[in-house]
């Protein structure tokens, strides 16, 4: 039993920062953007969170902190991708390169200290409950964040005109600004938001998940989290199921190294990104389930014809 | 206006340095001499600028060739890094250490090796349609780990005093160095064939002109009936290609063995570098040899003025973000357009 929660509870925790990065990026994506800078933004979120709690600021303020970097961070790749129309992928990895050396040079000063995590909830009664106390209730307050902002962002895309907006704009960009959508003002702002849950992530990693710095500390959780979203073929109930699989992985892997499994812990340690590519491969050889989500528009940059 | 854009972005990157640094505390003019002049101004600089340039122009190449039909390998640095393991592995275990033959089989393997990590990316696009920007990154951590993994485990040397690394190269495997004071050796021979062949190859070859036109104008190049599995193909094994060899002439150059970190990001700078060049064979030479003065820069500041190394990817980050917007202003024309104020209403039709 308490391996089962153990289980449990760090595959929840550990697919918390990939469903704020995949989920902020799934809203990019579906408005037609493709941001491949999340690495960057969630090193700056990182960097940002932790640095905020060392210099004495209360938690919310850092991981607020945190989020805003990865806003700030992905505006820089807005303004290039929807205001200078360059290639969206080049953008994406300028980004990813700018976060990481920025964190980088941020984080020279920050030591090699942990800081005390972010404290789990403490939910009278519930939190006490024998089993489901400690299987669900004692999170910390961003793992339950995470699924709210699952359930928004479902409700957001499928069940607002807002939304609906925001999906027309992905799949037809010109029709959308025929009809009179600002569509760069609509993806300036999908592409802050996705900023803002990089960030999140980011944060979450640096003052919950590991509470310490070190230089490129999300290890390919970016690009993981953009694998999530094509693994996810644009929906976002998969990708919290993604999320949790990727999470489960992880925490596997980690009991493994820790049962003393006899393989080599660099293998255990490739196994996410080897998982990454096999759930890749599986989901893109059907061609017509990636089509049926895809938003029409993805990476082409829009300019209004006039 | 072509050569214009990266002029004007190296331009904007040094003012946009010089801000940096000044706000740093650090009077601006002697950082940035200490950053791009001072690398340059002696015997053994000049060495480490070329010596540092040869893989990123290398890699550029081989990447450019993918870039320009839009296959997009961004995980060179897996593909440097198995070529180095590949390249060690046959200078490590071969039977004749003093073999003559040895670097040649070196140069071999280690392009087979950035070749074959390639080719998985490759069969993966073309027969599975995967993406192959996720699955040449996670390849990327998979070569880290499995180089980790050899010099912490079964490569490790003996006599290492416990420190992950294999044992030194034998002297038969390393290029040979032109002048035993300074570190460039005769593997810069390889780059300059690399960028002949990629000016051949992309600008005097029907291929390489079926491979452009199959990324600026794919339904055009399906239409004409180019494979776009083949455009596929030889760009992941081209940048592969060269990617392995690159790590082959790093090892068998200024390593001369395995550690655990081989690499100080060439292969991503590359990417830069192919976009500084315009992914043209020429222009990739002076991004490279740009993209160089960063690394040996930051070196540089970080030995005499303290400043974090990691500065070159902020430079590099910079740079390209600065590029990109500049080529904005070649291929637009702006014009301003003031919005229309109580526009009749549009009758709709019925």
């Amino acid at each position: 039993m308490e391996l089962f929660i153990a289980i449990f509870t760090g595959t929840i925790i550990a697919a918390t920062p990939l469903i704020f990065a995949a989920l902020g990026e799934l809203v990019v994506e579906k408005s037609g953007v493709l941001n491949l800078g999340i690495e960057g933004m969630m090193l700056m979120g990182a960097a940002l969170a932790f640095w905020a709690v060392t210099a004495g600021y209360s938690m919310p303020v850092a991981i607020l902190a945190g989020a805003l970097a990865g806003a700030a961070a992905s505006l820089l790749f807005g303004v290039l991708a929807l205001t200078f129309l360059t290639n969206q992928y080049a953008a994406g990895l300028a980004l990813a390169i700018f976060g990481s050396g920025v964190s980088a040079f941020l984080g020279r000063g920050f030591g090699s200290e942990p800081i005390e995590a972010l404290h789990g909830v403490r939910i009278p009664v519930l939190s006490d409950l024998p089993v489901l106390g400690p299987l669900i209730f004692r999170f910390d307050p961003l793992v339950y964040l995470a699924l709210l902002m699952f359930v928004a962002i479902s409700w957001f895309l499928y069940r607002t005109k807002a939304g609906l907006i925001l999906r027309t704009i992905g799949e037809s960009p010109q029709t959308s600004h025929a009809i009179g959508y600002p569509v760069i003002r609509i993806r300036y702002m999908a592409v802050l938001f996705g900023g803002l849950m990089a960030g999140l992530a980011g944060a979450y990693l640096s003052v919950a998940y590991t509470p310490l710095w070190v230089e490129n500390m999300t290890a390919g959780k970016g690009w993981i989290a953009l694998a999530l979203v094509v693994f996810a073929t644009w929906q976002p109930l998969r990708v919290l199921l993604g999320a949790w699989l990727f999470g489960g992985m992880t925490i596997l892997q980690l009991q493994g190294q820790a049962l003393g499994l006899q393989v080599p812990s660099e293998l255990l340690s490739a196994l996410p990104y080897l998982a990454t590519i096999v759930v890749l491969v599986l989901i893109s050889r059907n061609r017509q389930m990636l089509a049926l989500h895809f938003p029409a528009s993805l990476a082409k940059p829009f300019r209004p014809a006039s | 206006m072509r050569i214009a854009a990266p002029v004007l972005a190296c331009v904007l990157t040094l003012i946009v340095g010089s801000l940096f640094f000044a706000s740093l505390g650090h009077d601006p003019l002697p950082t940035l001499y200490a950053f791009f002049i001072e690398p340059l101004s002696s015997m053994n600089g000049l060495s480490e600028w070329l010596l540092k340039a040869s893989p990123l122009i290398l890699i550029a190449c081989g990447l450019a060739i993918g870039f320009r039909a839009n296959v997009w390998n961004i995980g060179a640095e897996g593909q440097f890094t198995m070529g180095a393991i590949a390249a060690s592995g046959v200078g490590l275990f071969w039977p004749n250490p003093e073999s003559a033959l040895l670097l040649p089989l070196m140069f071999l393997a280690g392009m087979a090796a950035g070749m074959a990590w390639a080719a998985i990316p490759a069969f993966l696009r073309s027969r599975m349609n995967t993406n192959e920007i996720l699955v040449t990154l996670m390849m990327t951590y998979i070569a880290t780990l499995f180089l980790s993994y050899l010099v912490h485990g079964p490569w490790r040397d003996p006599a290492g005093f416990n420190y992950p690394q294999t044992a030194l190269l034998p002297a038969a495997a390393m290029f040979q160095s032109f002048d035993p004071a300074y570190r460039l050796n005769s593997s810069i021979f390889i780059t300059v064939v690399a960028v002949l062949l990629m000016w051949l190859f992309t600008d005097r070859s029907f291929l390489g002109y079926k491979m452009s036109v199959s990324g600026a104008a794919p339904l055009a190049a399906r239409y004409a009936g180019f494979r776009e599995s083949a455009a596929v193909w030889i760009g992941l094994l081209a940048g592969g290609a060269a990617a392995g060899i690159a790590g082959m002439a790093e090892a068998a150059g200024p390593l001369g063995q395995l550690s655990p970190q081989i690499s100080p990001g060439y292969g991503f700078a590359a990417i830069i570098v192919a976009f500084i060049g315009r992914l043209n064979a020429f222009g990739i030479v002076l991004g490279g040899l740009l993209m160089s003065l960063l690394f040996l820069g930051g070196e540089g500041v970080q030995m005499t003025l303290a400043l974090p190394s990691a500065l070159t990817r902020i430079f590099q980050g910079i740079l390209l973000f600065f590029l990109l917007a500049a080529d904005f202003f070649i291929f637009y024309r702006i014009r301003l357009v003031r919005p229309v104020k109580d526009a009749p209403a549009l009758e709709t039709a019925r």
